[in-house]
């Protein structure tokens, strides 16, 4: 091998390292795209729900109401039969199996949306109105497409006479798809045309302000004492092993604490977002701490001294002049970890926030569910419709961790100093 | 009721800081003397003084009341001649609360009438004498407080003093938390250790707790022992958990490790800007929407592939949920090596290239071996979290005990029992229950060991070059 080889050799080998390095930083690059696609492309129609067109005549014989009810006459009033009469009218159909084949088509919820209505609008009484009802889960997913219809009969939920009626409502127009309001109004369901993650949502935001509130202001005091206060021995130290070791130790673990220690010792409540609240706190902690001490590094020590020869005390100092200075990083450091705690299962799974909860809580003290936990919850579902709810409660998760995220780098740019 | 005493307890410390503020005023004006403070340091001081005693009474109460009242009903319990065991005094108790707080539902009993009746009245003598307790607390320490002031007291330096041991004691929380796992984790595991021999629980070959049925959890028969241990053998999911991390770091190094270096040492500041946070948003994924993925996405992909090589693909498969995992950790592999890779040295870099190395030759023969340390710390550190990880493996590992090395099949992790033996309604007192804490116990200290070495080698290497 001679000299000019031996060098091109050498410069290959160079080109080759270098694609390598290009190569994983692209594939990196790709998982991200890939999985924010696949999470997108089947999250999005859980947005818009599938409706049939119904004209509903609020005749006041069929409720048995008189003619000017209050409003406790129309809360008490028997809404099936109208709604029953209603729908069959849709379609020409004969006999019982095929009225309740029709009645399929719709989510089991009929009977209370035209309830809410007349309660919204009690002046209609008496009236003809056309009302999109929601449709149940399999039409759902056959207007959007997902439904498999070139299965054979027996091993479709749809039988060939459900499929004709639809078939034949998306021709005269009857078949719309609207806004899914009950994806942010209503609480879990076992019809996912049904469920919403209302109550997740606002669980989380308990969860989440409990963290807050608990792990912030602890974090940052004690941040404080161990950047300016602490003497160098060995509590400070141990203290800070402690805090480096808890900031790595696994999410379960802090579930298992919760479990052993809030619900076995303390007897608070299960499932609850004050129990999640304490729980992520603990865990949050040493991970706002760290950030929390990097920020009151930054400060130079020519502010402490500047303080310090006019006069001021030690603690003066510190909390006149140096903390003002790394708020906005401690900030930073905060929200970064209230989204990592945001996105935590694990812990709130051994906690109980896996019990199916249909109200949306409305105290803290409440049995909940949480936006991951709720994640998890539905991933495990069978039902079709399931899939795209799940895919938008992620949708929902990711998009609330972003803001919190652009929050964070947004107050470091703009209040952060450089010394 | 805790409420309210909070918000006086706050109004009152408002008042106590406007009174201590103007009461130095008045003694200066009138006694002409110089103060030691700024005014508003006395009023600090009067307001600690009434809000510290009272939340620190208020926090001892919550924690004891509960137990002592406890243990008053079960002594008028067994005064009736009523003999119980511990925890049949535990679930009279349990009824005698829930009822009293109005969501009880069952057969009354006349114990039980009984019992609300005594926790009604233990628990106005409670509330009163909290009261009581508190206020008089409250008197004393204001007016030691104001005793003080008008001593002209060195008002900024004891607040400044007490501050101090605020901050301090909020940094020992990291301290108590650490405690908190180690008991929580302990005491249970040290339940089902005397149930359940240790080494059997660390070297068994199989699990299956979803049959250990125990009649009795204190008085084991030497039969039942036989089928516990079968049932407790935790070598499995120390292979399994072993298994899918292994997987994890074979996708994640590999790709993490090249990344790191190309961010660092060739890509421009331009493609460092852009690509570094894209990578980083791996890391700020939430777990659980990995799992989803793996489950929906991925795990089935590897089946349909699978099925058309003609290979049995469990679409609960080790390979799923490890390759998934290892996405998961790339960011944190790459960031860290990023990092060890910037902090070699200029000078090594120049030396090689002064010899006439090109640049790939001095990263491998220089640059890789001086930041050695740091890249094995930092694989350490993502060897950690895979083991710590729960959700992918929950969703996508499966849950049967199979002790196997072929990636297709499925595999449980230690994570993965934690959450199935954890999860729903479950008794305290079974060996089922302790289990998942022994594990959480060998999980905590198996974490606790690698992040220890892993921060040895780092800062070894740091303490190099600096």
């Amino acid at each position: 091998m001679n000299k000019e080889q031996r060098l091109k050799k050498r410069h290959n080998a160079e080109k080759r390292f270098r694609l390598y390095g290009l190569a994983s930083v692209l594939l990196a690059i790709f998982f991200v795209f890939f999985l924010l696609n696949a999470i997108f492309s089947k999250g999005s129609g859980a947005f818009l729900k599938t409706t049939i067109d119904v004209e509903v005549n609020f005749n006041a014989d069929t409720l048995e109401l008189s003619e000017t009810p209050n409003a406790e006459d129309l809360e008490d009033a028997d809404y099936y039969d109208l709604a029953i009469d209603n729908i069959i009218n849709v379609k020409n159909v004969n006999g019982l199996k095929e009225e309740k084949s029709l009645i399929n088509l719709f989510s089991p919820d009929y009977e209370y949306e035209i309830r809410r209505f007349l309660i919204n609008n009690p002046n209609i009484l008496n009236q003809t109105v056309l009302l999109k009802l929601t449709a149940s889960d399999d039409i759902d997913q056959l207007h959007k497409g997902n439904y498999p219809r070139e299965l054979p009969e027996e091993r479709r939920r749809i039988n060939n006479f459900q499929l004709n009626l639809y078939d034949e409502l998306v021709n005269e127009g009857k078949v719309d798809k609207i806004f899914n309001s009950y994806l942010f109004t209503k609480g879990d369901s076992r019809n996912p045309e049904l469920a919403g993650i209302g109550g997740a949502l606002v669980g989380s935001f308990f969860t989440i302000v409990i963290t807050l509130l608990l792990s912030f202001p602890i974090a940052i005091a004690a941040s404080i004492y161990l950047e300016e206060f602490a003497p160098k021995n060995k509590i400070t130290d141990f203290i800070e092993i402690n805090i480096n070791n808890l900031a790595a130790v696994p999410s379960i673990v802090f579930g298992l604490l919760g479990l052993g220690i809030l619900l076995g010792t303390f007897h608070l409540p299960r499932s609850t977002p004050l129990v999640a609240g304490i729980t992520l706190a603990l865990m949050t902690l040493p991970r706002i701490i760290i950030p929390c001490r990097a920020s009151l590094k930054a400060v130079p020590p020519s502010i402490r001294e500047g303080a310090l020869a006019i006069g001021a005390s030690k603690v003066q100092s510190v909390m006149h002049h140096v903390v003002p200075l790394a708020i906005p990083g401690t900030l930073s450091g905060t929200i970064i970890g209230l989204a990592q705690a945001l996105g935590e299962t694990a812990p709130l799974i051994l906690i109980g926030m896996v019990a199916f909860v249909v109200d949306i809580p409305s105290i803290p003290t409440d049995p909940s569910a949480s936006l991951p936990v709720q994640v998890y919850l539905w991933s495990e579902q069978a039902e079709r419709g399931f899939v795209e709810k799940t895919s938008a409660t992620i949708m929902v998760l990711l998009s609330f961790l972003i803001t919190l995220n652009f929050i964070a780098v947004y107050l470091r740019q703009k209040f952060e100093r450089k010394w | 009721m805790n409420i309210i005493i909070l918000l006086l307890v706050t109004i009152f410390s408002y008042f106590s800081f406007l009174y201590g503020r103007s009461r130095i005023r008045t003694i200066t004006s009138t006694q002409s003397i110089k103060i030691n403070a700024l005014p508003n340091y006395y009023g600090y001081y009067l307001a600690l003084w009434c809000a510290i005693p009272a939340l620190v009474i208020l926090l001892l109460w919550s924690i004891f009341e509960p137990a002592i009242i406890k243990l008053l009903i079960s002594q008028t319990l067994a005064q009736n001649d009523l003999n119980y065991s511990s925890d049949q005094l535990n679930l009279i108790y349990q009824k005698i609360r829930s009822l009293y707080e109005g969501n009880f539902s069952g057969t009354l009993t006349e114990e039980i009438i009984l019992g609300v009746k005594n926790y009604e009245s233990f628990h106005v003598i409670a509330q009163s004498s909290k009261i009581v307790l508190l206020l008089s607390t409250l008197i004393a320490t204001i007016s030691y407080g104001i005793m003080r002031i008008s001593k002209n007291n060195k008002a900024r330096h004891d607040v400044e003093k007490i501050l101090t041991g605020l901050l301090f004691a909020c940094s020992l929380v990291a301290i108590l938390t650490t405690m908190g796992i180690i008991f929580s984790l302990l005491f249970e595991s040290i339940k089902f250790f005397s149930a359940i021999n240790i080494f059997d629980f660390l070297f068994g070959m199989s699990w299956s707790p979803q049959r250990a049925f125990v009649s009795d959890a204190s008085a084991i028969t030497t039969l039942e022992y036989e089928n516990l241990k079968g049932a407790f053998g935790s070598v499995p999911l120390f292979a399994g958990t072993a298994f899918i991390a292994l997987i994890a770091m074979i996708v994640a190094v590999p790709i993490g490790l090249f990344s790191g270096i190309y961010m660092a040492e060739y890509a421009s500041s331009k493609v460092r800007k852009y690509s570094k946070p894209i990578i980083e948003i791996l890391a700020g994924i939430p777990t659980v929407v990995y799992g989803f993925f793996a489950a929906l996405t991925v795990g089935p992909f590897f089946r349909e592939v699978g099925e058309k090589f003609g290979l049995e693909v469990s679409s609960e498969s080790a390979l799923a949920a490890g390759l998934v995992m290892g996405v998961m950790i790339i960011p944190y592999v790459s960031s860290l090596s990023d990092d060890v890779i910037n902090a070699v040295p200029q000078s090594l870099r120049d030396g090689s290239y002064a010899i006439g190395a090109t640049k790939s030759e001095t990263i491998k023969r220089v640059v890789i071996p001086a930041a050695l340390p740091g890249i094995v710390g930092s694989v350490l550190l993502a060897v950690s979290r895979a083991i710590g990880e729960t959700m992918i493996v929950v969703m996508a590992a499966g849950l049967a005990a199979n002790l196997t090395i072929n990636p297709l099949e499925s595999t449980t992790t230690i994570t993965t029992q934690i959450v199935m033996l954890l999860i729903g309604d479950q008794e305290f007192d079974s060996p089922k229950t302790q289990s998942a804490f022994a594990l959480g116990l060998t999980l905590f200290f198996a974490t606790l060991i690698l992040n220890y070495i892993a921060l040895r080698f780092v800062k070894k290497y740091r303490e190099k070059y600096e």
